[in-house]
């Protein structure tokens, strides 16, 4: 890689996972979204128009398209590659594609608060 | 509840204030308009009540001879069972007949001695089967004679079934040898019968088409081994205790044990008539399917005349349901029913069989072109008249079926090849009609869907093309399977398809239709994608799968006013790159006309090296992509290499593509490439609904193709130059059609731009030149873009030019960046690329 993905560090833990701070949440401007390295996982973070922030595996289960670079609206995420549709709150397809695994994430004080189970 | 409105009497009910409606008839007309009012979410205005003289739910009655021929059991064919009544808190009397409705009073009298008031009131008595005066037909007490049948209901074919299936009856006569008559003589063959069709008419189907087509039909249908005798009246029926023959005139006595009588249906009027409503045909209602004589009684179905018209088919059906729910609950009061196109498509015993509009030419000028190959049981008839098609058809081979309808219910232009119409000339996919295509064949080859997966969709319950679509993903790669998709959708829903709504709307989260939606935006200045979602959108909502269309619209009408937002756009208008499998992007520099020069190609070979670009490869339209470029070195590798953008990436004008033209060809006749270049340089990245891919030809050798592009030019003897439109050699194939022959390339360019232009404001997103040009017609085109029959010509030139000022090479902004992270890496991470490296 030439360039590597944001690094993050791990800056507490509770009983449902580790929790990361991702930085400003500026990173992901809004309507769009951006992909993060967490714990050897890759994250795809997007802030909704409304302000909500929603974390879904990075990785398309179709073919392995870059869901960070997908269009959103108030609910799904269309992958680039095939324009497979996953809800952007429970991951399941609308497109009869496996189901994406979901992240809590928050926002805090300007920055994105990510919880990774386990 | 507060007390005041409790009662203080026995009846414990609080007081019902929403309005009464009961329908009478619970058949498909009745049930559908009901669904239409619950689907309008109106249903709480009322009360309803249904009255259906037979005693189950609601079932579809078009499938009847499935079940009778066992393809479905009778459970397989109910629209609505009886817990759907109770779940919509529907009252259902279920074989129940109204005897009475006294008008004045506002109440409904059935047989079993109620009497239900009303404030509104639907008749939909439908049919019954017609019975013709026939000897013997009915025993001393007036039943049918045993082993008569009519075929309406779903207990005349139960108990027909029954009695086909009994050891010792061996033959059959139907009586009747239309539609029906037909699909009940196929039916009772597969119980094992030997039948005879008797029909008083010269020729089978004579209601749906002319005499060859009927001599065909019954050359399919005795081939199947069912005798057909046709211009033969039934007599007598001959039996005692039950069927033992029939007796025709002119005829020796056919023996037979039982007897269906299937020679039409009749509206039943009774109600209505002797109620005090105008019954002509039949019940005579006005554009808003009310009756004549009451505005709170409506009519709707079988049992309608509208406009002199009784129709007998269920898509009028669904039209006047409609209109009908529209009207009853107010929902859209400008709702009107203006009569329908009527158009079958089915299987009549084995056969493949498709009619509309008239049977043969009727008028001076009215073209009538026949196909028949009666060995092969394949008869195609079409009448066209003033360009439109006014009757068709068709016999054995309905591979063009799914065309024929469009153009007969939207009166479409039709192509100038009439035999177009009735073949499928080198387009193999939809050759094979819908029905004997098999259940794992492939139809959408981009997306792996098969038949099985599409009727499997439908039979789930999306009944609606653009919903099978959507679930199945067929049809949403290079989309030249969906007139085969459509084909199958409609065929599985058994002509139960679903218009959808959004059929017409440029975008599926807006719903207008791309003129409505221009006016809007105009004067609400609407000049950013999500403005138009929170003007437009129902409820604000954006939808992410009409942004990019919006985008492209917007930037098109307000040129550089347009306020760009980076999430409205699809991934490859964000970065500027063509987005690869592995999520690489591919960079396409600006090579106008398909010229480059040494000093180019070196540079873009010191960038390949550089940055390690794994293919380095000649695109289809002459110029070189790099292939495997990793997002975050987008920026770098467009500063190195310092060239325009080529736009190989957006739904955009893309390159024109060029031979050499007269300064080295031997045949050369014209500066094809000097005119690429000067038209490339021109329209160099305007947004269009779809790609456009042009073309010049020095000559009519047409070493540059242009003959399959969007727009292409060739130049011809003489200093002329031909242009055409709507070419394209992709996932379809096509001959550009002949725009204009014009005397200079400077007029060839200002047309490019004119048509461009005409196309961008009025092609639906995604419709690429081939499919807008001849739905719009090439004359039309002709017209306003050559001749300026409309007077726009000037404001279409104008409009171009604004779209060529505002433009500004986006690979500047490698320079910096429009949003955080616009070329951050989105890839998961793997080792790339993934691409093959050669």
């Amino acid at each position: 890689m030439s360039t590597p993905l944001l690094s993050t560090s791990s800056t507490s833990a509770t009983a449902v996972g580790t929790v990361h701070r991702l930085g400003s949440v500026d990173q992901v401007p809004v309507g769009e979204g951006r992909a993060f390295a967490v714990d050897g996982r890759q994250i795809a973070v997007f802030r909704l128009r409304s302000g909500a922030v929603h974390a879904v595996q990075a990785r398309c289960p179709h073919k392995g398209g870059p869901l960070a670079d997908g269009q959103i609206d108030g609910s799904i995420v269309l992958c680039p590659l095939h324009m497979n549709a996953y809800e952007l709150a429970t991951g399941c397809s609308t497109t009869g594609q496996p189901a994406l695994a979901g992240y809590t994430v928050a926002v805090e004080d300007g920055e994105l608060v990510l919880t990774v189970p386990g | 509840m507060t007390t005041l409105q409790e009662r203080p009497d026995t009846d414990t009910e609080p007081l019902d204030t929403r309005r009464r409606l009961v329908v009478i008839g619970n058949g498909m007309a009745g049930a559908r308009t009901v669904e239409e009012i619950l689907e309008r979410g109106e249903a709480l205005q009322f009360r309803i009540t249904m009255f259906g003289d037979e005693p189950y739910g609601n079932y579809n009655r078009i499938m009847l001879s499935h079940v009778l021929s066992g393809e479905e059991t009778d459970a397989d064919i109910f629209l609505n069972t009886l817990p759907w009544y109770e779940e919509n808190q529907i009252t259902l009397h279920a074989g129940v007949r109204v005897t009475r409705v006294d008008r004045f009073a506002k109440i409904v009298y059935g047989s079993d001695g109620s009497a239900t008031d009303y404030d509104t009131l639907i008749f939909a008595t439908g049919s019954y089967s017609f019975m013709p005066a026939i000897e013997g037909l009915r025993t001393d007490d007036g039943e049918l004679l045993p082993g008569v049948f009519a075929f309406r209901t779903i207990d005349d074919t139960r108990r027909m079934v029954e009695y086909a299936q009994h050891d010792e009856h061996r033959r059959a006569v139907v009586i009747g040898g239309g539609l029906l008559g037909l699909e009940a003589a196929r039916g009772l063959q597969t119980h094992g019968l030997v039948v005879d069709v008797v029909h008083a008419g010269a020729h089978l189907m004579n209601a749906q088409m002319g005499p060859q087509g009927g001599d065909i039909l019954r050359q399919s249908v005795e081939k199947l081994g069912i005798e057909v005798h046709l211009k033969a009246r039934t007599t007598a029926i001959i039996g005692e205790d039950r069927v033992r023959g029939v007796w025709l005139l002119d005829h020796p006595q056919l023996e037979c044990d039982m007897v269906v009588v299937a020679a039409g249906i009749r509206p039943n009027v009774d109600v209505a008539l002797t109620s005090g409503f105008t019954v002509e045909r039949a019940i005579v209602v006005d554009d808003y399917m009310r009756t004549v004589d009451d505005p709170d009684v409506y009519a709707v179905g079988e049992c309608v005349q509208h406009r002199g018209e009784v129709y007998g088919l269920v898509a009028p059906l669904w039209e006047q349901a409609v209109v009908l729910a529209d009207q009853i609950t107010g929902v859209d009061t400008s709702s009107a029913y203006l009569g329908s196109r009527t158009a079958t498509k089915l299987k009549v015993a084995g056969v493949e069989v498709a009619s509309m509009g008239v049977l043969g030419p009727e008028r001076e000028g009215d073209e009538h072109i026949v196909f028949s190959e009666p060995t092969k049981g394949i008869y195609k008839s079409i009448v066209i008249r003033d360009d439109k098609l006014v009757g068709a058809t068709v016999l054995g081979d309905t591979s063009k079926v799914a065309f024929l309808m469009q153009a007969f219910d939207r009166g479409l232009p039709l192509p100038d090849e009439r035999v177009e119409m009735m073949f499928n000339l080198g387009s193999p996919t939809a050759e094979v009609g819908a029905a004997e295509l098999a259940d794992d064949a492939q139809v959408c080859n981009c997306n792996g869907v098969t038949k099985g997966h599409l009727v499997a969709c439908v039979e789930s319950g999306v009944k609606s093309v653009a919903g099978v679509m959507d679930k199945t993903r067929a049809g949403k790669g290079c989309g030249s399977c969906k007139t085969m998709v459509c084909q199958i959708v409609e065929w599985a829903a058994g002509g139960a398809v679903v218009e959808d709504p959004s059929a017409n709307w440029y975008v599926p989260g807006v719903p207008m239709d791309k003129p409505a939606l221009m006016v809007a935006i105009r004067e609400q200045g609407l000049r950013s994608v999500s403005s138009v979602f929170a003007a437009l959108a129902p409820e604000g909502a954006e939808d992410a799968k009409s942004k990019m269309g919006l985008a492209s619209l917007l930037k098109m009408m307000w040129a550089d006013q347009y306020i760009d937002e980076k999430d409205a756009k699809f991934i490859n208008d964000r970065v500027h790159a063509n987005i690869q499998k592995d999520g690489t992007f591919s960079v396409v520099p600006q090579m106008k006309g398909g010229v480059t020069t040494p000093d180019q190609l070196r540079r873009i070979a010191d960038v390949a090296e550089k940055w390690n670009i794994p293919l380095v490869k000649l695109t289809g339209g002459q110029r070189i992509d790099l292939l495997g470029v990793r997002k975050e070195d987008l920026p770098k590798v467009w500063a190195d290499l310092d060239m325009p953008s080529g736009y190989a990436y957006g739904k955009s004008f893309r390159t024109v593509k060029t031979c050499v033209g007269k300064d080295f060809c031997r045949f050369g006749v014209g500066d094809s490439t000097q005119l690429g270049i000067d038209i490339e340089s021109r329209f160099q990245g305007i947004e269009s609904p779809a790609k456009l891919k042009l073309a010049v030809s020095g000559c009519p050798r047409n070493c540059a193709e242009s003959l399959v592009k969007d727009i292409g030019i060739v130049a011809i003897e003489g200093g002329r130059w031909e242009v055409y439109i709507g070419g394209a050699a992709g996932a379809h194939i096509r001959k550009g059609d002949l725009l204009a022959t014009v005397d200079d390339p400077e007029t060839a360019k200002t047309l490019t731009g004119r048509f461009m232009q005409y196309y961008r404001e009025n092609a639906k997103w995604l419709e690429r030149t081939y499919a807008f040009v001849p739905r719009v017609g090439l004359d039309f085109l002709k017209e306003v873009i050559v001749q300026d029959s409309l007077g726009i010509a000037a404001d279409l030139d104008a409009r171009i030019q604004e779209a060529v000022d505002a433009y500004s090479d986006p690979w500047k902004e490698g320079a910096a960046p429009a949003t955080p992270g616009q070329f951050r890496s989105s890839l998961p991470l793997e080792v790339l690329p993934q691409v093959p490296v050669r």
